[in-house]
């Protein structure tokens, strides 16, 4: 068991490892640098050379990658590539602020997504369900822009009920973002809900038609009792893994929700290091999504395997 | 001893592929999310093939005086901040989206198809070592992934295209390779192998027949997925460039105007709206014609 859960920890590490070279690697393949980015049609001759020399890009590309690596283990990401700022600085609140938009849009969306992918499920084909299921496509497909400028148009423009952007600053204080921080955490939350609620009514299907509820069934257990007893834990536990999915792609594929919004988060961040072509922080910013979502993912395998009996000694066996 | 009689030689005809598509086509659209799916979606791709011929004024002349007009009876859907017809825009605001998308979505589930077909059928180290990197793409959010591809190659169809196919094809080796680990123990892909096929002949005559369907089913998924990258890219500011007019790039201009100007918005959204609505009910209808479950995800 332990060995099993040694070797999920050991291949999640290796995904990071990748997921960085793949990183390191993008931005050595383009063409330019942080200096050519930063000095623009500055960039040559001598000012180009002394800026190289300043950044350290002169030195190999191995030695900066290693540089990359033991500075982000220890929480040191370097400057950005304006050199205005630490990195770590400017990645600190926006991690908060995503972490605090995921966190509410978590709150209000999973119960709701609980609940209604049961109902539908035990409601299998009837009204109730494919009402439920066909929003649930609708929000999950529609674009966040289109939710996200329509509900902006209605509460924000017609009803004037809710403020339609987020004007408090980055290290702003947490109850600062509220009511502003409603409308982006409802555009989220609709999205997310739908993903989970599709997960947890197919999974109620797959256990409803199994054998041991129909045995269940047939021996006379209540309904009532066969739900709660047999079917809800056996159904619920595949839903740990799509919630983990979903969190973590909370962090980093919130970008155009946070944009909409112009919400200081990381999403924001990415958006405009990339447009001003801030390399050291476009890299930072995406080991640390990408990082973020190996480690969730992993929690939930984890998770699943101690939950899960029949997993747990079929690993055992494995092993 | 008597010997066996030999056994019937001819086996009831397969039906051929074309024969076997248009049965697809009539159950699917016996089933009315399929119909209407089905009709929205050819709807939309009539509206965009003929939209220079359908539209009613220039889709970049600009007009000072006829700035965020409310509909009437010379512009259908009023105008933008810059006077434009917003009828005109909406019909041919869809043509790079639906165009690009329409490319990419076969190259994506065709490259991702084979190889996840391929490494079901291998396994072993090449499985491994390609499945790492498969997960270790996947945990970059796509918008990362598609926009410094664009920062550094501008967004252009010749760019779009590629790098749409590329990116959404790598979930789908995971499909694939899913659907394949299904099959690859039975017993006829056994014997396949027994009778000395290559990996190719296997691939081509044993596994993908019974793959395609879970394959046809994510590629109508894999299509909304990328039609809402597209459209978020130009929306961002990223993708399609002014004055071509896109649904992405129409609701970001109008932003601003919305609450006195709703039409030259809501007209892009509702277009685009019933185009993504369509597929999605296409795909429904589809998995559940052909039996498949559809693997919903995350839009990586």
């Amino acid at each position: 068991m332990l060995k099993l859960i040694l070797r999920r920890v050991a291949l999640g590490a290796l995904t990071i490892v990748l997921v960085s070279l793949i990183i390191f690697g993008a931005i050595e393949a383009l063409p330019g640098d942080a200096c050519t980015a930063v000095l623009q049609q500055d960039a040559r001759g001598e000012t180009l050379l002394n800026c190289q020399k300043e950044l350290g890009l002169d030195r190999p590309a191995t030695t900066r990658y290693a540089e990359w690596i033991s500075g982000s283990l220890r929480g040191d990401f370097g400057m950005n590539a304006h050199r205005t700022k630490r990195i770590s600085e400017l990645v600190g609140d926006r991690v908060l602020n995503s972490l605090l938009l995921g966190a509410c849009a978590l709150a209000v969306g999973l119960p709701v997504a609980f609940l209604f992918g049961i109902l539908a499920a035990l409601r299998r084909d009837r009204a109730l369900d494919l009402s439920v299921s066909s929003i649930a496509i609708a929000a999950m497909t529609i674009p966040e822009f289109v939710s996200a400028t329509v509900l902006i148009l209605v509460f924000s423009g017609w009803l004037g009920w809710l403020p339609g952007i987020v004007t408090t600053s980055a290290s702003a204080p947490i109850k600062d973002f509220f009511p502003e921080i409603i409308l982006p955490v409802v555009v989220l939350s609709m999205v997310m809900t739908a993903h989970i609620l599709r997960t947890v009514r197919s999974s109620m299907l797959e256990v409803l038609d199994s054998d041991y509820v129909r045995m269940a069934t047939l021996k006379g257990v209540p309904y009532r009792r066969m739900i709660l007893v047999h079917v809800l834990p056996n159904a619920l536990l595949p839903a740990i893994n799509v919630v983990a999915l979903t969190v973590a792609w909370l962090l980093g594929g919130v970008v155009v929700i946070e944009t909409v919004f112009n919400y200081p988060g990381l999403g924001r961040l990415m958006v405009s290091a990339i447009s001003d072509r801030d390399l050291a922080l476009v890299q930072t910013v995406a080991l640390i999504v990408a990082s973020v979502y190996v480690i969730v993912n992993l929690s939930a395998d984890v998770l699943t395997l101690l939950a899960n009996p029949r997993l747990r000694t079929a690993a055992t066996r494995a092993a | 001893m008597s010997t066996l009689p030999a056994p019937p030689l001819s086996l009831p005809a397969r039906p051929g592929a074309g024969q076997r598509l248009l049965q697809t086509l009539r159950e699917l659209m016996a089933r009315p999310s399929g119909a209407i799916g089905l009709l929205l979606v050819l709807l939309h791709v009539v509206i965009a093939l003929a939209s220079p011929w359908l539209a009613t004024h220039d889709y970049k002349a600009v007009s000072a005086i006829n700035i965020l007009l409310p509909p009437d009876a010379k512009h259908w859907f009023g105008t933008d901040h810059l006077g434009r017809d917003v009828f005109t825009r909406t019909l041919m605001g869809g043509r790079e989206a639906i165009l690009v998308t329409a490319i990419a979505t076969p190259l994506a589930v065709v490259w991702g198809g084979l190889l996840g077909i391929y490494l079901g059928l291998v396994g072993g180290r090449r499985d491994d070592v390609l499945m790492r990197v498969v997960d270790a793409f996947l945990s970059l959010p796509w918008i990362l992934k598609m926009l410094l591809l664009i920062v550094i190659f501008g967004a252009s169809t010749q760019v779009l295209v590629p790098t749409l196919a590329f990116f959404y094809g790598i979930p789908v080796i995971r499909i694939a390779r899913a659907a394949t680990h299904n099959v690859v123990a039975r017993d006829f892909v056994l014997a396949a192998r027994a009778r000395g096929h290559d990996h190719f002949t296997i691939m081509r005559r044993e596994l993908l027949p019974n793959v395609l369907d879970a394959l046809m089913v994510e590629g109508a998924m894999r299509w909304s997925w990328m039609l809402l990258a597209f459209t978020s890219l130009s929306f961002l500011g990223f993708g399609v460039s002014p004055p071509t007019p896109d649904w992405g790039l129409m609701v970001a201009d109008s932003r601003t105007y919305l609450p006195i100007a709703p039409w030259a918005g809501l007209y892009p959204i509702l277009f685009l709206s019933t185009l993504i609505i369509g597929i999605n009910l296409t795909a429904d209808a589809l998995a559940k014609t052909l039996g498949v479950d559809k693997a919903q995800k995350a839009p990586i």
